[in-house]
């Protein structure tokens, strides 16, 4: 035993030092950890710091609260399983859509919409499309208007009324997550949810200088009470009209 | 645990030489990956090199490689909008300049125009109007001959630049349906009788009950200044037609009374500013062709 120990051993080839992870099963996963985490270094961090994955455009502006509420109900109905918002560079949506979307314009959604799949069409830029009555129409008996149409009716939000005393809480979560809401639009949320949908009330105008572009009426004229139709509504007729696009420079954001 | 062998044993049953690892008594045959495998996944390997080459790949510290092709998704779509543009000034050359009434007087200029009014329309309009143009209760049918706003070509291009009742754009058109009952203009016996007299002028079935004198005053006072002393209606104050079969909102007495109580004032949104001219001359064109156009 003594004489062969001293017999310097032959160097191990390094692909045959796997054997480490073979048999320690936290090295394993210590080393599977480092490998997922280069992908993500180098796919997710840069776009953190890189200047260019956000275009510098002007218009855009956190939802006010009656959206932000919509935008609550649109996520809590599952829209986004049949409607993505995101129109893609691509010739044949341009023409249908509109530009196609720019990642500004989702930066202040915590989380995004776009959604994977399209069995409705995209709504990125729905906005101004239709009338406020089409919109309810439409949400009550989808049907009754396009007949050919799959999409399942959501009467119940014509007449349920809008639960916001958590809106304030709402957006000072969006706040933590870099949404710039002021401490002004936090302290007058459930105020200015009302406003929108009451353009005589006198807090309009301090409500249109807080979200400028932001339209204000009755957006579900069926009924006096605030539902969860005038949210829904009222983020689907601002979604893709806040980038003012006579500003926007298409060449510098080129990518 | 044992230590792994100089050289590895062969399996006594399928004859295969084990790769010399043994765990608890058990051997590992080798079997590797057939060669055009992994040749097929080096190969990919270098592929992916050429790719960070000609494409943009990588981030750096203010921006990314941007690839010797210079490519980029956002500036071929621009491209190929440009292209697209180009073909259609050829393909519909005259159409930009040419006016409505030549646009219809010219067969060629026209096929053009109804094939991408046509395609304009199933995008844009159908949602509201059907994909027939057939409409539906609040919006209006497009193949008949009434018109809540007029149906010359010229009519129908101003309804779809500017939109109707669309507070953005400044020259749309105005004209509303008051809330009579719901503003205590009118009570209720009296709309009642404006009802059955307006059932009457339009020849439906008129409930005998009601006074259709007191109606034809209330209609007077009332109606007349938009609809016009018989109920023909006024294209310039969008005030439809109240003699004849169409009804916007339907022809029961529910419907009409409701219209009566809370007003109407269907919206109409303004395209001038998601759709270009030409393609708002093409859709003026194929609605006006649709079977009412004036």
């Amino acid at each position: 035993m003594t004489a062969v120990t001293t017999q310097p051993k032959p160097r191990k080839s390094l692909w045959a030092r796997h054997k480490i992870f073979e048999t320690h099963s936290i090295v394993l996963i210590l080393g599977i950890l480092i490998v997922v985490s280069i992908g993500g270094l180098i796919e997710i961090a840069p776009l953190f710091y890189l200047q260019s994955t956000i275009e510098k455009v002007s218009g855009m502006r956190p939802y006010t609260p009656l959206e932000l509420a919509g935008r609550a109900i649109y996520v809590r109905e599952g829209c986004y399983n049949c409607h993505s918002q995101m129109i893609r560079p691509l010739r044949d949506e341009v023409e249908r859509y509109g530009h196609f979307s720019l990642a500004a314009e989702s930066m202040y959604d915590k989380p995004f919409q776009w959604g994977s799949k399209r069995t409705g069409p995209d709504l990125a830029r729905v906005g101004g499309k239709y009338s406020d009555e089409w919109q309810l129409r439409h949400l009550i008996n989808p049907r009754s208007l396009v007949p050919q149409s799959i999409m399942p009716g959501y009467p119940f939000l014509a007449h349920t009324a809008l639960r916001y005393t958590d809106i304030a809480t709402e957006m000072r979560v969006n706040r933590a997550s870099g949404v710039p809401y002021s401490d002004e639009m936090i302290a007058n949320a459930e105020s200015d949810l009302r406003t929108q949908t009451d353009p005589d009330s006198s807090t309009a105008t301090a409500f249109a200088a807080r979200y400028p572009k932001a339209e204000s009426r009755k957006f579900n004229g069926s009924t006096k009470d605030l539902t969860e139709a005038d949210a829904l509504i009222a983020y689907l007729q601002m979604l893709g009209t806040l980038v003012d696009f006579k500003l926007y420079d298409n060449k510098a954001n080129l990518r | 645990m044992a230590s792994e062998s100089e050289k590895p044993a062969v399996d006594a049953v399928t004859g295969t030489a084990t790769t010399g690892h043994e765990w608890d008594g058990i051997q590992e045959l080798n079997t590797p990956l057939p060669r055009w495998w992994l040749w097929t996944l080096y190969l990919t390997i270098v592929w992916s090199i050429g790719y960070w080459i000609v494409y943009p790949a990588w981030p750096l510290i203010s921006s990314h490689t941007t690839g010797v092709l210079n490519y980029s998704s956002r500036a071929e779509v621009g491209q190929e909008l440009v292209k697209l543009a180009a073909l259609r000034t050829t393909q519909a050359a005259g159409l930009a300049n040419a006016s409505l009434t030549e646009i219809k007087a010219s067969p060629d200029l026209q096929r053009i125009a109804l094939a991408r009014g046509k395609a304009a329309f199933g995008d844009n309009c159908a949602p509201c109007h059907g994909g027939a143009a057939t409409g539906a209760a609040g919006f209006p049918n497009l193949i008949d001959d009434e018109w809540i706003w007029g149906g010359k070509l010229d009519d129908i291009q101003k309804t779809i630049l500017h939109g109707i009742r669309w507070e953005q754009n400044p020259e749309t058109r105005v004209g509303n349906m008051p809330a009579f009952g719901r503003t205590g203009m009118l009570k209720r016996d009296e709309i009642s009788q404006a009802v059955e007299y307006v059932r009457s002028i339009a020849g439906l079935d008129v409930d005998k009950a009601v006074d259709l004198g007191k109606g034809k005053e209330v209609f007077a006072a009332n109606c007349a200044s938009c609809h016009g002393e018989g109920g023909k209606g006024n294209q310039e104050l969008g005030a439809p037609d109240l003699t004849d079969a169409i009804w916007l909102y339907g022809s029961s007495r529910q419907a009409m009374t409701e219209g009566l109580i809370n007003g109407r004032g269907g919206i109409m949104p303004a395209w001038s500013a998601r759709l270009d001219p030409v393609t708002i001359k093409a859709l003026t064109v194929y609605v006006h062709g649709l079977g009412g156009g004036q």
